[in-house]
Protein backbone atom coordinates (compact mmCIF):
# COMPACT_ATOMS: atom_id res chain seq x y z
CA UNK A 1 0.00 0.00 0.00
CA UNK A 2 1.27 3.36 -1.41
CA UNK A 3 1.01 6.19 1.83
CA UNK A 4 1.40 9.65 2.13
CA UNK A 5 3.77 11.05 4.41
CA UNK A 6 1.41 11.75 7.23
CA UNK A 7 0.05 8.63 7.20
CA UNK A 8 3.61 6.61 6.99
CA UNK A 9 4.91 8.93 10.01
CA UNK A 10 1.92 7.83 12.14
CA UNK A 11 2.78 3.70 11.39
CA UNK A 12 6.26 4.96 11.91
CA UNK A 13 5.70 6.35 15.66
CA UNK A 14 5.45 9.75 15.33
CA UNK A 15 2.31 10.02 17.29
CA UNK A 16 3.44 7.03 19.56
CA UNK A 17 3.18 3.84 19.50
CA UNK A 18 -0.71 2.86 20.00
CA UNK A 19 -1.21 5.19 17.64
CA UNK A 20 1.64 3.57 14.84
CA UNK A 21 -0.79 0.31 16.02
CA UNK A 22 -3.89 1.90 14.88
CA UNK A 23 -2.24 2.54 11.40
CA UNK A 24 -0.80 -1.01 11.33
CA UNK A 25 -4.25 -2.68 12.05
CA UNK A 26 -6.06 -0.27 9.15
CA UNK A 27 -2.76 -1.16 6.95
CA UNK A 28 -3.09 -4.70 7.32
CA UNK A 29 -6.95 -4.82 6.71
CA UNK A 30 -6.63 -2.78 3.85
CA UNK A 31 -3.85 -4.97 2.22
CA UNK A 32 -5.91 -8.34 2.80
CA UNK A 33 -8.34 -6.73 0.24
CA UNK A 34 -5.78 -5.36 -2.17
CA UNK A 35 -6.05 -1.55 -1.08
CA UNK A 36 -3.24 0.51 -2.97
CA UNK A 37 -4.07 3.56 -0.86
CA UNK A 38 -5.81 5.16 2.43
CA UNK A 39 -8.64 7.99 1.23
CA UNK A 40 -9.87 10.65 4.06
CA UNK A 41 -12.66 9.57 6.62
CA UNK A 42 -15.01 12.82 4.85
CA UNK A 43 -18.28 12.20 6.82
CA UNK A 44 -19.09 14.71 9.96
CA UNK A 45 -19.87 11.31 11.92
CA UNK A 46 -18.91 8.07 12.47
CA UNK A 47 -21.64 5.05 13.88
CA UNK A 48 -19.43 2.83 15.88
CA UNK A 49 -21.44 -0.92 16.86
CA UNK A 50 -20.77 -1.29 20.23
CA UNK A 51 -22.56 0.24 22.85
CA UNK A 52 -23.17 -2.48 25.38
CA UNK A 53 -21.16 -3.00 28.35
CA UNK A 54 -21.35 -6.46 28.26
CA UNK A 55 -18.98 -7.79 31.01
CA UNK A 56 -18.19 -10.76 28.83
CA UNK A 57 -16.31 -7.88 26.32
CA UNK A 58 -13.29 -7.10 28.93
CA UNK A 59 -10.54 -7.49 25.82
CA UNK A 60 -12.80 -4.66 24.26
CA UNK A 61 -12.44 -2.47 27.06
CA UNK A 62 -8.82 -3.14 27.45
CA UNK A 63 -8.38 -1.76 23.85
CA UNK A 64 -10.09 1.10 24.29
CA UNK A 65 -8.47 1.96 27.82
CA UNK A 66 -5.00 1.68 25.88
CA UNK A 67 -6.68 4.03 23.09
CA UNK A 68 -7.58 6.74 25.56
CA UNK A 69 -4.36 6.63 27.41
CA UNK A 70 -2.60 7.18 24.71
CA UNK A 71 -4.95 10.34 23.51
CA UNK A 72 -5.75 8.22 20.39
CA UNK A 73 -9.30 9.09 19.92
CA UNK A 74 -11.83 9.72 17.19
CA UNK A 75 -11.69 12.91 15.07
CA UNK A 76 -14.90 13.16 14.84
CA UNK A 77 -17.78 12.84 17.13
CA UNK A 78 -19.76 9.45 16.38
CA UNK A 79 -23.41 7.75 17.19
CA UNK A 80 -23.30 4.26 18.68
CA UNK A 81 -25.51 1.50 19.20
CA UNK A 82 -28.88 1.66 21.05
CA UNK A 83 -28.65 0.70 24.79
CA UNK A 84 -29.25 -2.57 25.83
CA UNK A 85 -31.27 -1.64 28.92
CA UNK A 86 -34.79 0.23 29.73
CA UNK A 87 -36.83 0.27 32.92
CA UNK A 88 -40.18 0.66 31.20
CA UNK A 89 -39.38 -2.58 28.90
CA UNK A 90 -40.89 -5.66 31.21
CA UNK A 91 -38.56 -7.49 33.06
CA UNK A 92 -38.48 -10.02 36.06
CA UNK A 93 -36.79 -9.86 39.19
CA UNK A 94 -34.65 -12.61 38.01
CA UNK A 95 -34.00 -11.07 34.52
CA UNK A 96 -33.23 -7.68 35.98
CA UNK A 97 -30.69 -9.24 38.38
CA UNK A 98 -28.84 -10.87 35.67
CA UNK A 99 -28.74 -8.03 33.50
CA UNK A 100 -27.50 -5.53 35.85
CA UNK A 101 -25.42 -7.64 38.13
CA UNK A 102 -24.29 -9.81 35.53
CA UNK A 103 -24.36 -9.15 31.88
CA UNK A 104 -24.27 -5.41 31.38
CA UNK A 105 -23.09 -4.98 34.90
CA UNK A 106 -19.82 -2.84 32.57
CA UNK A 107 -22.42 -0.74 30.89
CA UNK A 108 -21.97 2.63 33.05
CA UNK A 109 -18.39 1.99 32.59
CA UNK A 110 -18.41 1.48 29.22
CA UNK A 111 -20.43 4.26 28.29
CA UNK A 112 -18.18 6.93 30.30
CA UNK A 113 -14.87 5.00 27.63
CA UNK A 114 -17.69 5.96 24.69
CA UNK A 115 -17.24 9.34 26.30
CA UNK A 116 -13.47 10.25 26.75
CA UNK A 117 -13.46 8.12 22.77
CA UNK A 118 -15.94 11.08 20.93
CA UNK A 119 -19.53 9.65 21.88
CA UNK A 120 -21.53 12.60 19.92
CA UNK A 121 -24.29 13.05 22.44
CA UNK A 122 -26.22 11.15 25.34
CA UNK A 123 -29.12 10.63 23.11
CA UNK A 124 -27.12 9.03 20.38
CA UNK A 125 -27.77 5.62 20.78
CA UNK A 126 -29.66 3.66 17.82
CA UNK A 127 -29.36 1.92 15.22
CA UNK A 128 -30.96 4.20 12.75
CA UNK A 129 -28.64 6.66 13.47
CA UNK A 130 -29.39 8.15 9.86
CA UNK A 131 -32.29 9.00 10.83
CA UNK A 132 -33.17 13.29 10.51
CA UNK A 133 -34.52 13.06 13.98
CA UNK A 134 -30.88 11.38 14.97
CA UNK A 135 -28.81 13.60 12.98
CA UNK A 136 -25.77 11.65 11.83
CA UNK A 137 -26.86 11.28 7.63
CA UNK A 138 -24.36 11.30 5.31
CA UNK A 139 -24.59 12.45 1.93
CA UNK A 140 -23.96 10.65 -1.14
CA UNK A 141 -20.32 9.85 -1.87
CA UNK A 142 -18.93 10.51 1.82
CA UNK A 143 -16.33 7.98 3.00
CA UNK A 144 -17.74 6.24 6.07
CA UNK A 145 -15.50 4.50 8.81
CA UNK A 146 -19.37 2.61 9.91
CA UNK A 147 -20.04 -0.29 11.74
CA UNK A 148 -23.66 -1.73 12.19
CA UNK A 149 -24.67 -3.94 9.43
CA UNK A 150 -27.93 -2.11 8.90
CA UNK A 151 -27.05 1.03 8.54
CA UNK A 152 -23.93 0.58 6.32
CA UNK A 153 -25.92 -0.77 3.99
CA UNK A 154 -28.92 1.72 4.52
CA UNK A 155 -25.98 4.71 4.23
CA UNK A 156 -24.47 3.03 1.11
CA UNK A 157 -27.51 2.08 -0.71
CA UNK A 158 -30.24 4.53 0.35
CA UNK A 159 -27.83 7.39 0.68
CA UNK A 160 -25.32 6.58 -1.72
CA UNK A 161 -22.68 7.09 1.14
CA UNK A 162 -19.12 4.95 0.70
CA UNK A 163 -18.58 2.71 3.38
CA UNK A 164 -17.14 -1.19 3.80
CA UNK A 165 -18.67 -3.40 6.05
CA UNK A 166 -16.32 -2.39 8.62
CA UNK A 167 -16.28 -4.71 12.42
CA UNK A 168 -16.57 -3.48 15.55
CA UNK A 169 -13.30 -1.61 17.00
CA UNK A 170 -11.91 -1.28 13.22
CA UNK A 171 -15.13 1.14 12.83
CA UNK A 172 -13.25 3.48 15.99
CA UNK A 173 -9.47 2.64 14.01
CA UNK A 174 -10.89 4.77 10.75
CA UNK A 175 -11.58 7.47 12.32
CA UNK A 176 -8.88 7.87 15.08
CA UNK A 177 -6.51 8.24 12.09
CA UNK A 178 -9.04 9.90 9.86
CA UNK A 179 -8.23 7.19 7.26
CA UNK A 180 -9.71 4.15 5.88
CA UNK A 181 -8.38 1.76 3.22
CA UNK A 182 -9.97 1.93 -0.37
CA UNK A 183 -11.07 -0.99 -1.64
CA UNK A 184 -14.89 -3.10 -2.05
CA UNK A 185 -17.74 -0.66 -1.49
CA UNK A 186 -15.35 2.50 -2.00
CA UNK A 187 -14.54 2.34 -4.91
CA UNK A 188 -16.95 2.52 -8.25
CA UNK A 189 -16.29 -1.08 -9.72
CA UNK A 190 -17.06 -2.82 -5.74
CA UNK A 191 -20.74 -0.56 -5.91
CA UNK A 192 -21.55 -2.93 -9.15
CA UNK A 193 -24.30 -5.76 -8.72
CA UNK A 194 -23.34 -9.06 -9.46
CA UNK A 195 -26.78 -10.15 -9.03
CA UNK A 196 -30.18 -9.29 -11.06
CA UNK A 197 -33.12 -9.95 -8.62
CA UNK A 198 -36.36 -10.45 -10.38
CA UNK A 199 -39.39 -9.63 -7.81
CA UNK A 200 -42.12 -11.19 -9.10
CA UNK A 201 -44.87 -11.45 -6.20
CA UNK A 202 -48.43 -10.61 -6.89
CA UNK A 203 -48.45 -8.08 -3.92
CA UNK A 204 -46.05 -5.75 -2.12
CA UNK A 205 -43.08 -8.52 -0.10
CA UNK A 206 -42.84 -7.78 3.44
CA UNK A 207 -39.63 -5.94 3.62
CA UNK A 208 -37.58 -8.31 5.84
CA UNK A 209 -38.80 -11.45 3.94
CA UNK A 210 -37.71 -10.16 1.55
CA UNK A 211 -34.57 -8.76 2.36
CA UNK A 212 -33.46 -12.34 4.35
CA UNK A 213 -34.47 -14.41 1.26
CA UNK A 214 -31.67 -11.79 -0.98
CA UNK A 215 -29.29 -11.73 1.90
CA UNK A 216 -29.14 -15.79 2.05
CA UNK A 217 -28.90 -16.03 -1.33
CA UNK A 218 -26.57 -13.59 -2.23
CA UNK A 219 -24.03 -13.30 0.68
CA UNK A 220 -22.03 -10.38 0.16
CA UNK A 221 -22.39 -9.76 -3.31
CA UNK A 222 -24.37 -6.26 -4.78
CA UNK A 223 -27.61 -7.15 -6.05
CA UNK A 224 -29.41 -5.19 -8.12
CA UNK A 225 -33.30 -5.25 -8.03
CA UNK A 226 -35.58 -4.90 -10.01
CA UNK A 227 -39.61 -5.44 -9.90
CA UNK A 228 -39.67 -3.56 -6.51
CA UNK A 229 -40.23 0.06 -7.41
CA UNK A 230 -43.47 -1.44 -9.05
CA UNK A 231 -44.96 -1.95 -4.90
CA UNK A 232 -42.57 1.27 -3.53
CA UNK A 233 -42.88 4.17 -6.01
CA UNK A 234 -39.87 6.39 -7.82
CA UNK A 235 -39.33 8.61 -4.80
CA UNK A 236 -37.14 7.72 -2.00
CA UNK A 237 -40.68 9.36 0.39
CA UNK A 238 -40.56 8.67 4.28
CA UNK A 239 -42.78 5.12 3.47
CA UNK A 240 -39.77 4.00 0.64
CA UNK A 241 -37.15 4.49 3.20
CA UNK A 242 -38.70 3.24 5.89
CA UNK A 243 -39.13 -0.28 3.72
CA UNK A 244 -35.47 -0.08 2.60
CA UNK A 245 -34.32 0.32 6.42
CA UNK A 246 -36.22 -2.49 7.05
CA UNK A 247 -35.30 -4.87 4.15
CA UNK A 248 -31.57 -3.73 4.25
CA UNK A 249 -31.34 -5.10 7.79
CA UNK A 250 -32.28 -8.04 6.72
CA UNK A 251 -30.20 -8.69 3.47
CA UNK A 252 -27.16 -7.96 6.08
CA UNK A 253 -28.44 -10.12 9.17
CA UNK A 254 -29.71 -12.87 6.85
CA UNK A 255 -26.38 -12.62 4.46
CA UNK A 256 -23.71 -10.12 4.52
CA UNK A 257 -25.10 -7.54 2.65
CA UNK A 258 -23.15 -4.28 2.29
CA UNK A 259 -25.01 -2.33 -0.71
CA UNK A 260 -27.74 -2.92 -2.87
CA UNK A 261 -29.55 -0.99 -5.84
CA UNK A 262 -33.04 -0.64 -6.56
CA UNK A 263 -33.74 -0.17 -10.03
CA UNK A 264 -35.29 3.25 -10.74
CA UNK A 265 -35.37 4.24 -6.64
CA UNK A 266 -32.14 4.42 -4.91
CA UNK A 267 -29.43 7.04 -5.96
CA UNK A 268 -26.78 5.14 -7.96
CA UNK A 269 -29.73 2.84 -9.80
CA UNK A 270 -31.58 6.06 -10.77
CA UNK A 271 -28.05 7.67 -11.60
CA UNK A 272 -26.40 4.73 -13.49
CA UNK A 273 -29.19 2.39 -14.44
CA UNK A 274 -28.96 -0.84 -15.63
CA UNK A 275 -24.53 0.23 -16.51
CA UNK A 276 -24.51 -0.94 -12.71
CA UNK A 277 -24.91 -4.51 -13.16
CA UNK A 278 -21.99 -7.11 -13.96
CA UNK A 279 -21.33 -9.04 -16.81
CA UNK A 280 -22.78 -12.11 -16.16
CA UNK A 281 -24.45 -11.42 -13.20
CA UNK A 282 -26.62 -14.32 -12.27
CA UNK A 283 -30.23 -13.65 -11.57
CA UNK A 284 -32.56 -14.86 -9.21
CA UNK A 285 -36.42 -14.99 -9.18
CA UNK A 286 -38.59 -14.18 -6.87
CA UNK A 287 -41.97 -14.76 -6.41
CA UNK A 288 -44.52 -15.53 -3.76
CA UNK A 289 -43.93 -19.40 -3.51
CA UNK A 290 -39.83 -18.44 -3.00
CA UNK A 291 -40.71 -15.66 -0.27
CA UNK A 292 -43.48 -18.41 1.29
CA UNK A 293 -40.43 -21.51 0.99
CA UNK A 294 -37.90 -18.85 2.80
CA UNK A 295 -40.21 -17.93 6.10
CA UNK A 296 -41.15 -21.74 6.28
CA UNK A 297 -37.48 -22.29 6.39
CA UNK A 298 -36.77 -20.00 9.92
CA UNK A 299 -36.04 -22.55 12.72
CA UNK A 300 -38.43 -22.68 15.72
CA UNK A 301 -36.49 -22.80 18.73
CA UNK A 302 -39.41 -22.21 21.53
CA UNK A 303 -39.46 -25.79 24.16
CA UNK A 304 -43.26 -25.15 23.39
CA UNK A 305 -44.25 -24.39 19.71
CA UNK A 306 -47.63 -23.84 21.12
CA UNK A 307 -46.76 -21.66 23.79
CA UNK A 308 -48.55 -18.33 24.25
CA UNK A 309 -46.51 -15.13 22.96
CA UNK A 310 -45.37 -13.91 26.11
CA UNK A 311 -43.92 -10.31 24.89
CA UNK A 312 -43.51 -8.79 21.63
CA UNK A 313 -40.87 -6.44 19.73
CA UNK A 314 -41.35 -4.29 16.55
CA UNK A 315 -38.27 -1.98 15.67
CA UNK A 316 -34.86 -3.90 14.94
CA UNK A 317 -33.92 -2.05 13.15
CA UNK A 318 -35.23 1.33 15.14
CA UNK A 319 -38.51 2.66 13.52
CA UNK A 320 -39.22 6.02 11.96
CA UNK A 321 -41.38 8.63 13.12
CA UNK A 322 -44.01 7.35 9.96
CA UNK A 323 -43.17 3.97 11.32
CA UNK A 324 -44.37 4.67 14.77
CA UNK A 325 -47.61 6.55 13.33
CA UNK A 326 -48.36 4.22 10.96
CA UNK A 327 -48.47 1.29 13.97
CA UNK A 328 -50.32 3.81 16.27
CA UNK A 329 -53.00 3.99 13.88
CA UNK A 330 -53.16 0.00 12.91
CA UNK A 331 -52.86 -0.95 16.76
CA UNK A 332 -56.31 1.60 17.16
CA UNK A 333 -58.29 0.12 14.11
CA UNK A 334 -56.91 -3.51 15.27
CA UNK A 335 -58.04 -3.16 18.89
CA UNK A 336 -61.25 -2.08 17.59
CA UNK A 337 -61.97 -4.87 15.57
CA UNK A 338 -60.67 -7.13 17.96
CA UNK A 339 -63.54 -5.12 20.54
CA UNK A 340 -60.82 -4.67 23.09
CA UNK A 341 -59.29 -1.55 24.76
CA UNK A 342 -55.54 -2.92 25.41
CA UNK A 343 -53.09 -5.14 23.85
CA UNK A 344 -53.57 -9.08 24.37
CA UNK A 345 -49.84 -9.18 24.58
CA UNK A 346 -47.28 -7.28 25.66
CA UNK A 347 -45.37 -5.27 23.08
CA UNK A 348 -42.73 -2.86 23.35
CA UNK A 349 -42.25 -0.28 19.96
CA UNK A 350 -38.27 0.25 19.66
CA UNK A 351 -37.12 3.89 18.17
CA UNK A 352 -34.17 6.29 18.38
CA UNK A 353 -34.28 8.76 21.10
CA UNK A 354 -34.68 11.75 18.69
CA UNK A 355 -37.65 10.09 17.31
CA UNK A 356 -39.13 9.44 20.42
CA UNK A 357 -38.70 13.23 21.49
CA UNK A 358 -40.50 13.80 17.90
CA UNK A 359 -43.15 11.15 18.57
CA UNK A 360 -43.98 12.44 21.75
CA UNK A 361 -44.33 16.03 20.77
CA UNK A 362 -47.48 14.40 18.14
CA UNK A 363 -50.94 14.08 19.13
CA UNK A 364 -50.48 10.19 18.18
CA UNK A 365 -48.02 9.39 21.49
CA UNK A 366 -51.28 9.39 23.71
CA UNK A 367 -53.13 7.19 21.50
CA UNK A 368 -50.53 4.86 21.46
CA UNK A 369 -50.06 4.99 25.13
CA UNK A 370 -53.83 4.06 25.00
CA UNK A 371 -53.62 0.78 23.59
CA UNK A 372 -51.05 -0.40 26.30
CA UNK A 373 -48.23 -0.26 23.96
CA UNK A 374 -44.81 0.04 25.33
CA UNK A 375 -42.14 2.97 23.82
CA UNK A 376 -38.10 2.26 24.11
CA UNK A 377 -35.01 2.83 23.01
CA UNK A 378 -33.19 -0.37 23.51
CA UNK A 379 -31.65 -2.79 21.45
CA UNK A 380 -34.23 -5.88 21.64
CA UNK A 381 -31.50 -7.99 20.52
CA UNK A 382 -29.42 -6.98 23.46
CA UNK A 383 -32.34 -7.20 25.66
CA UNK A 384 -33.00 -11.03 24.37
CA UNK A 385 -29.38 -12.13 24.65
CA UNK A 386 -29.81 -13.73 27.86
CA UNK A 387 -30.38 -17.41 29.03
CA UNK A 388 -33.63 -16.30 30.59
CA UNK A 389 -34.87 -15.48 27.47
CA UNK A 390 -34.08 -18.88 25.73
CA UNK A 391 -37.15 -20.22 27.17
CA UNK A 392 -39.41 -16.93 26.92
CA UNK A 393 -42.08 -17.34 23.96
CA UNK A 394 -41.22 -13.93 22.49
CA UNK A 395 -42.49 -12.77 19.06
CA UNK A 396 -41.34 -10.13 15.99
CA UNK A 397 -41.27 -9.05 12.47
CA UNK A 398 -38.00 -8.46 12.62
CA UNK A 399 -36.25 -11.13 10.88
CA UNK A 400 -32.66 -9.29 11.93
CA UNK A 401 -34.19 -10.11 15.82
CA UNK A 402 -35.26 -13.74 15.32
CA UNK A 403 -31.84 -14.74 13.04
CA UNK A 404 -30.03 -13.56 16.73
CA UNK A 405 -32.42 -14.81 19.60
CA UNK A 406 -35.52 -17.07 20.19
CA UNK A 407 -37.98 -14.90 19.22
CA UNK A 408 -40.50 -16.29 16.36
CA UNK A 409 -40.72 -14.50 13.72
CA UNK A 410 -43.94 -13.49 12.17
CA UNK A 411 -45.31 -11.25 9.46
CA UNK A 412 -46.31 -7.05 10.13
CA UNK A 413 -50.23 -8.22 9.73
CA UNK A 414 -49.87 -11.46 11.56
CA UNK A 415 -48.16 -9.78 14.64
CA UNK A 416 -50.57 -6.70 14.37
CA UNK A 417 -53.22 -9.68 14.69
CA UNK A 418 -51.75 -11.72 17.67
CA UNK A 419 -51.37 -8.69 19.18
CA UNK A 420 -54.53 -7.32 19.31
CA UNK A 421 -56.35 -9.80 19.10
CA UNK A 422 -54.54 -12.67 21.59
CA UNK A 423 -54.88 -14.76 18.17
CA UNK A 424 -52.31 -17.61 18.43
CA UNK A 425 -49.90 -17.57 15.74
CA UNK A 426 -49.67 -20.47 12.83
CA UNK B 1 -5.15 -37.08 1.86
CA UNK B 2 -5.84 -34.63 -0.47
CA UNK B 3 -3.75 -31.18 -0.90
CA UNK B 4 -5.49 -27.50 -1.24
CA UNK B 5 -3.80 -24.38 -1.65
CA UNK B 6 -5.19 -21.20 -0.40
CA UNK B 7 -4.04 -17.66 0.15
CA UNK B 8 -2.12 -16.82 3.44
CA UNK B 9 -4.29 -14.20 5.57
CA UNK B 10 -2.28 -14.58 8.90
CA UNK B 11 0.43 -17.56 9.11
CA UNK B 12 0.97 -20.13 11.34
CA UNK B 13 1.16 -23.58 11.26
CA UNK B 14 -1.76 -26.13 12.95
CA UNK B 15 -3.40 -29.52 12.94
CA UNK B 16 -6.61 -29.83 14.29
CA UNK B 17 -10.09 -31.82 13.43
CA UNK B 18 -12.28 -30.22 10.60
CA UNK B 19 -15.28 -28.77 11.56
CA UNK B 20 -17.19 -27.75 8.21
CA UNK B 21 -19.87 -25.35 7.78
CA UNK B 22 -21.70 -24.96 4.04
CA UNK B 23 -23.22 -21.60 4.61
CA UNK B 24 -21.84 -18.41 5.86
CA UNK B 25 -20.69 -18.33 9.59
CA UNK B 26 -22.91 -15.87 11.85
CA UNK B 27 -20.11 -15.25 13.53
CA UNK B 28 -22.20 -12.93 16.75
CA UNK B 29 -24.82 -15.36 16.67
CA UNK B 30 -22.59 -18.62 16.54
CA UNK B 31 -20.14 -17.10 19.61
CA UNK B 32 -22.69 -14.83 21.78
CA UNK B 33 -23.85 -17.40 24.46
CA UNK B 34 -20.04 -19.17 24.46
CA UNK B 35 -18.25 -15.63 25.35
CA UNK B 36 -20.83 -14.67 27.68
CA UNK B 37 -21.01 -17.69 29.74
CA UNK B 38 -17.82 -19.30 30.16
CA UNK B 39 -18.37 -22.08 27.68
CA UNK B 40 -14.51 -23.04 27.03
CA UNK B 41 -15.52 -25.07 24.06
CA UNK B 42 -17.45 -22.28 22.04
CA UNK B 43 -20.46 -23.93 21.48
CA UNK B 44 -22.03 -22.87 18.23
CA UNK B 45 -25.27 -21.28 19.26
CA UNK B 46 -26.26 -20.21 15.52
CA UNK B 47 -29.94 -21.90 15.56
CA UNK B 48 -29.99 -21.17 11.55
CA UNK B 49 -26.94 -22.72 10.97
CA UNK B 50 -27.49 -26.72 11.08
CA UNK B 51 -24.25 -27.70 10.35
CA UNK B 52 -22.45 -25.99 13.40
CA UNK B 53 -25.38 -25.92 16.25
CA UNK B 54 -24.30 -27.67 19.22
CA UNK B 55 -21.10 -28.50 17.59
CA UNK B 56 -18.14 -27.09 19.88
CA UNK B 57 -15.94 -24.59 18.15
CA UNK B 58 -12.86 -23.96 19.41
CA UNK B 59 -9.74 -25.71 18.59
CA UNK B 60 -11.20 -27.34 15.86
CA UNK B 61 -10.07 -26.49 12.30
CA UNK B 62 -12.86 -24.08 11.25
CA UNK B 63 -13.79 -24.66 7.14
CA UNK B 64 -16.21 -22.21 6.03
CA UNK B 65 -17.38 -20.43 2.88
CA UNK B 66 -17.60 -16.86 4.66
CA UNK B 67 -18.57 -15.06 7.52
CA UNK B 68 -21.94 -12.77 7.88
CA UNK B 69 -23.98 -11.18 10.04
CA UNK B 70 -23.65 -8.50 12.51
CA UNK B 71 -20.48 -6.20 12.41
CA UNK B 72 -19.63 -7.16 15.31
CA UNK B 73 -18.55 -10.18 13.84
CA UNK B 74 -15.05 -9.17 13.89
CA UNK B 75 -14.87 -7.74 17.43
CA UNK B 76 -16.30 -11.05 18.79
CA UNK B 77 -13.61 -13.15 17.00
CA UNK B 78 -10.53 -10.82 18.90
CA UNK B 79 -12.80 -11.32 22.12
CA UNK B 80 -12.82 -15.44 20.98
CA UNK B 81 -9.03 -14.93 20.67
CA UNK B 82 -8.36 -12.67 23.86
CA UNK B 83 -9.80 -15.31 26.34
CA UNK B 84 -8.51 -18.76 24.20
CA UNK B 85 -11.96 -19.97 22.46
CA UNK B 86 -10.86 -19.33 18.87
CA UNK B 87 -11.07 -22.05 16.32
CA UNK B 88 -7.61 -23.54 15.23
CA UNK B 89 -7.83 -22.32 12.15
CA UNK B 90 -10.49 -20.07 9.70
CA UNK B 91 -10.24 -22.28 6.37
CA UNK B 92 -12.52 -20.14 3.42
CA UNK B 93 -13.35 -21.35 0.36
CA UNK B 94 -14.07 -17.73 -0.76
CA UNK B 95 -11.92 -14.70 -0.40
CA UNK B 96 -12.24 -13.37 2.88
CA UNK B 97 -14.91 -10.96 3.99
CA UNK B 98 -14.27 -7.79 5.68
CA UNK B 99 -15.45 -8.86 9.08
CA UNK B 100 -12.95 -12.00 9.81
CA UNK B 101 -10.30 -10.02 8.25
CA UNK B 102 -10.73 -7.34 10.79
CA UNK B 103 -11.35 -10.24 13.23
CA UNK B 104 -7.81 -11.73 12.37
CA UNK B 105 -6.06 -8.52 11.97
CA UNK B 106 -7.17 -7.25 15.26
CA UNK B 107 -5.96 -10.17 17.24
CA UNK B 108 -2.42 -9.86 15.54
CA UNK B 109 -1.81 -6.74 16.08
CA UNK B 110 -3.23 -5.76 19.68
CA UNK B 111 -2.85 -9.73 21.60
CA UNK B 112 0.27 -11.40 21.89
CA UNK B 113 1.21 -14.75 21.52
CA UNK B 114 -2.40 -15.64 19.50
CA UNK B 115 -2.73 -18.34 16.85
CA UNK B 116 -5.15 -18.48 14.79
CA UNK B 117 -4.16 -19.58 11.17
CA UNK B 118 -6.18 -17.93 8.47
CA UNK B 119 -6.27 -19.02 4.82
CA UNK B 120 -8.89 -18.29 1.76
CA UNK B 121 -9.35 -18.69 -1.63
CA UNK B 122 -9.38 -22.66 -0.89
CA UNK B 123 -11.94 -23.34 -3.30
CA UNK B 124 -15.53 -24.82 -3.72
CA UNK B 125 -13.95 -28.17 -3.99
CA UNK B 126 -12.05 -28.35 -0.38
CA UNK B 127 -15.35 -27.33 1.12
CA UNK B 128 -17.29 -29.88 -0.76
CA UNK B 129 -14.39 -32.43 -0.07
CA UNK B 130 -13.53 -31.66 3.52
CA UNK B 131 -15.89 -33.47 6.31
CA UNK B 132 -16.14 -33.57 9.97
CA UNK B 133 -14.04 -35.07 12.01
CA UNK B 134 -10.97 -35.38 9.02
CA UNK B 135 -7.43 -33.97 10.24
CA UNK B 136 -6.60 -30.76 9.15
CA UNK B 137 -2.97 -30.05 8.88
CA UNK B 138 -2.11 -26.09 7.64
CA UNK B 139 1.17 -25.02 6.39
CA UNK B 140 3.24 -21.84 6.48
CA UNK B 141 2.97 -21.36 2.86
CA UNK B 142 -0.96 -21.98 2.43
CA UNK B 143 -1.11 -25.50 1.80
CA UNK B 144 -3.55 -26.87 3.34
CA UNK B 145 -3.58 -31.08 4.03
CA UNK B 146 -6.95 -32.85 4.43
CA UNK B 147 -6.40 -36.33 5.37
CA UNK B 148 -8.41 -39.39 7.30
CA UNK B 149 -11.05 -39.38 9.73
CA UNK B 150 -9.75 -38.22 13.38
CA UNK B 151 -8.59 -40.59 15.55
Amino acid sequence: MKLTQEQQALLNGEKGQTMAKVMKTLVMYGEIFGAEKMVPVTSRYNHLVTSFGLKALGPVYDLMDQLIAAGAVSGQKFSADPRPLDPKVPANFLQNLVFKKFMYSKQGFYEGQLKALGLKDEDAFSCACYLDEQGNRPQQGEVLSWAESSAVVYANSVLGARCNRNSGIMDLMGSIAGFVPYFGLLTDEGRRASWVVKVQTTEKPEAQLLGSAIGMKVMEDVPYVVGLDRWLGNELNDSACAYLKDFGAATASNGAVGLYHIDGLTPEAKQQGKDLILPGAKEYVIDDAELRRVKESYPLVWKNPGAKPKLCFVGCPHLSLQQLKGWTDALEEGLKAAGRKKLAVPTVFTTAPGVKKAFEATGHAARFAATGAILSCICPLMYMNNPLCGPMPVITCSNKLRTYTTARYYTEAEILDIITKGAAGK
Amino acid sequence: MKEFHGRVVAPGCVSAPALVSHGGLNTLASFQKALQFGDKAATCGDQNNPDLYGKPMAGKALCLPQTIGSTTGGLVLYCACSMDRQPACLLFSNPIDSLAAAGSVLAAVWLDDVQMPVIDCLGEEFLNFVQDGMTITVKEDGTVQVGGPAS
